[in-house]
């Protein structure tokens, strides 16, 4: 089959483009598949991150609507890469971690959207860097217990708890030391 | 270099097992994607920021380097190998395109027999692959969590307990895990049943495509089936649900393959005999009619209408008659025209082969 852009060459490029159920058949040989690069599937592909940057700036409000906190989260930049929401939404991907703390305020309804509505992760937990978390947590909780037994004037107990975050804040400084 | 050597050399070592199931799912695949806390992604990154990830990665992982489960692990650096090299990887699924073009400190590091491949400065720093042939996902992922375990002691992850791992595109945040399976499914496309069952596994979360091909026209009847959702639910669940839509498909199409048989048995038989003959004697071969007349003859050797041909067959020429592994052979760059005479000369010479082994 002959190319049906120069006529000349060999058709070696087929593909069926089907827009609201129009069905269009393209024949077309290397050369011109070269030169067309933009039209053709496969060619340029069109990625995952352009369909998800529609997503992401759906997630943008309408400027009139939008409240003022919306407004800076939108505005906002990410100190550690220099990425901007706008720069985050167009290319569909983050630039670093600290990326995640920066748009906070506008990831939660992508995952929900992108992940069936999950927003936390509930799979593997690293060994290494997952050990320091649970510390962490529990330290946090330890705080938190501590603060109420500090306000209901238990000074004993409060002063084991104290004892307690104490030694896991020293595991944790001698893993890092170490 | 003779066919045989070429083949030796080419397919991967993993391919020429057989797994459960290979008569319908004829690859299982898992990737993790990791990032590493200290650096920006590869998105954003600057070239030197990339070059001194894939050092610190050299560094930790360097030719003595060895795994007790895959062995000794190899870096094939982007930069030190031409287009047509890179391509051979993309062709064997060790890579992806985008870490061939657009990867200038890009890497691939594989272990011998190329079931591991950790593709570095690809959209994430870290990507784990384990590629087993048949249906093994659970096997699939406890290699890769092996590997993943082996990482973290080496480098410190992106992680944290809301996000779970982060990674560059929203899309894989949490567990960083897809997982997919390769199914030839012949009589269920023959039946026009695909048409119907494509949108309920649409439905269930799970993506389908056709290989080298798009939606229900797969070419070669190839459709990878893989998770989609990567975040609030465990690996294992994951798989689970993964792999109870497989077990359904590879129902289906035994059911679809025996309907067949019992009503147009005669029929079959005269399409796999025809693509057959096609493969042994046509002279010119687009790759399109390849992957067609492969996998009716893949479908005749499953029926064992065909016999004395490998199983392996559809496997190994779906990936050799590719443009790169075509070019590899023949030593020298092929315009699409002398393409689809070497496509037709390789195919009939790798019959000839088979034919030849029986004779011993």
């Amino acid at each position: 089959m002959l190319c049906q852009e120069c006529q000349q060459r060999q058709a070696t490029l087929h593909f069926t483009k089907i827009i609201n159920g129009e069905k269009t058949e393209f024949h077309i040989c290397d050369v011109c598949a070269k030169e067309k690069g933009e039209y053709i599937p496969g060619s340029n592909s069109f990625s995952i991150h352009q369909l998800l940057s529609g997503l992401l700036d759906f997630e943008q409000p309408k400027h009139y609507s939008e409240t003022e906190s919306k407004q800076r989260a939108r505005e906002s930049q990410c100190e550690s890469c220099g990425m901007t929401y706008r720069q985050f939404a167009e290319s569909g991907r983050f630039g670093c971690v600290k990326c995640y703390e920066t748009f906070k305020k506008n990831l939660d309804p992508i995952f929900k959207r992108l992940h069936s509505g999950n927003t936390t992760h509930a799979g593997k937990i690293p060994k290494r860097k997952g050990k320091d978390l649970h510390i962490h947590r529990q330290i946090d909780e330890l705080k938190q217990v501590l603060k109420e037994k500090i306000d209901q004037e238990e000074f004993e107990e409060a002063a084991e708890l104290r004892d307690q975050i104490r030694s896991l804040q020293q595991s944790l400084d001698e893993k890092k030391e170490g | 270099m003779s066919l045989q050597r070429f083949i030796h050399e080419a397919i991967s070592p993993w391919m020429k097992n057989e797994g459960p199931d290979s008569d319908i799912v004829l690859s299982s695949r898992i990737r993790l994607a990791r990032n590493l806390e200290e650096h920006t992604f590869p998105v954003v990154t600057s070239n030197e920021d990339a070059e001194k990830l894939l050092n610190d990665v050299k560094k930790q992982i360097n030719p003595t380097t060895s795994h007790r489960r895959f062995g000794d692990l190899s870096c094939l650096e982007m930069k030190s190998m031409d287009k047509n090299e890179k391509q051979v990887l993309v062709e064997k699924h060790l890579i992806s395109p985008a870490l061939a073009e657009k990867s200038p400190y890009g890497a691939s590091i594989l272990s011998e027999d190329e079931s591991l491949s950790i593709m570095v400065n690809e959209e994430d720093h870290l990507r784990i692959q384990c590629l087993l042939s048949g249906f093994r996902l659970d096997e699939g992922l406890e290699l890769a969590n092996e590997i993943d375990d082996w990482l973290e002691e080496r480098f410190t992850y992106a992680f944290d307990e809301q996000h779970g791992y982060m990674t560059s595109c929203p899309t894989n945040v949490g567990t960083g895990l897809r997982a997919s399976v390769m199914m030839h499914l012949p009589a269920l496309v023959v039946t026009q049943q695909m048409n119907r069952i494509l949108p309920a596994i649409h439905q269930l979360g799970l993506a389908v495509r056709g290989i080298y091909g798009e939606g229900s026209e797969a070419l070669g009847h190839l459709f990878q089936v893989s998770n989609q959702m990567t975040l609030g639910k465990s690996e294992e669940d994951i798989i689970g649900d993964l792999s109870s839509v497989v077990k359904q498909l590879v129902q289906q199409e035994r059911a679809a393959r025996e309907s067949l048989l019992e009503s147009s048995n005669n029929h079959i038989e005269d399409r796999v005999f025809r693509s057959y003959g096609t493969l042994a004697y046509s002279r010119r071969m687009e790759s399109k009619e390849a992957s067609q007349r492969l996998s009716d003859v893949r479908l005749g050797i499953d029926l064992g209408m065909i016999k004395n041909v490998s199983a392996s067959i559809l496997n190994e020429l779906m990936v050799l008659t590719q443009p790169a592994f075509l070019q590899q052979y023949a030593g020298e760059a092929l315009s699409p025209d002398e393409r689809d005479q070497r496509r037709a000369a390789l195919i009939r010479e790798r019959l000839q082969l088979e034919a030849e082994k029986n004779q011993d």
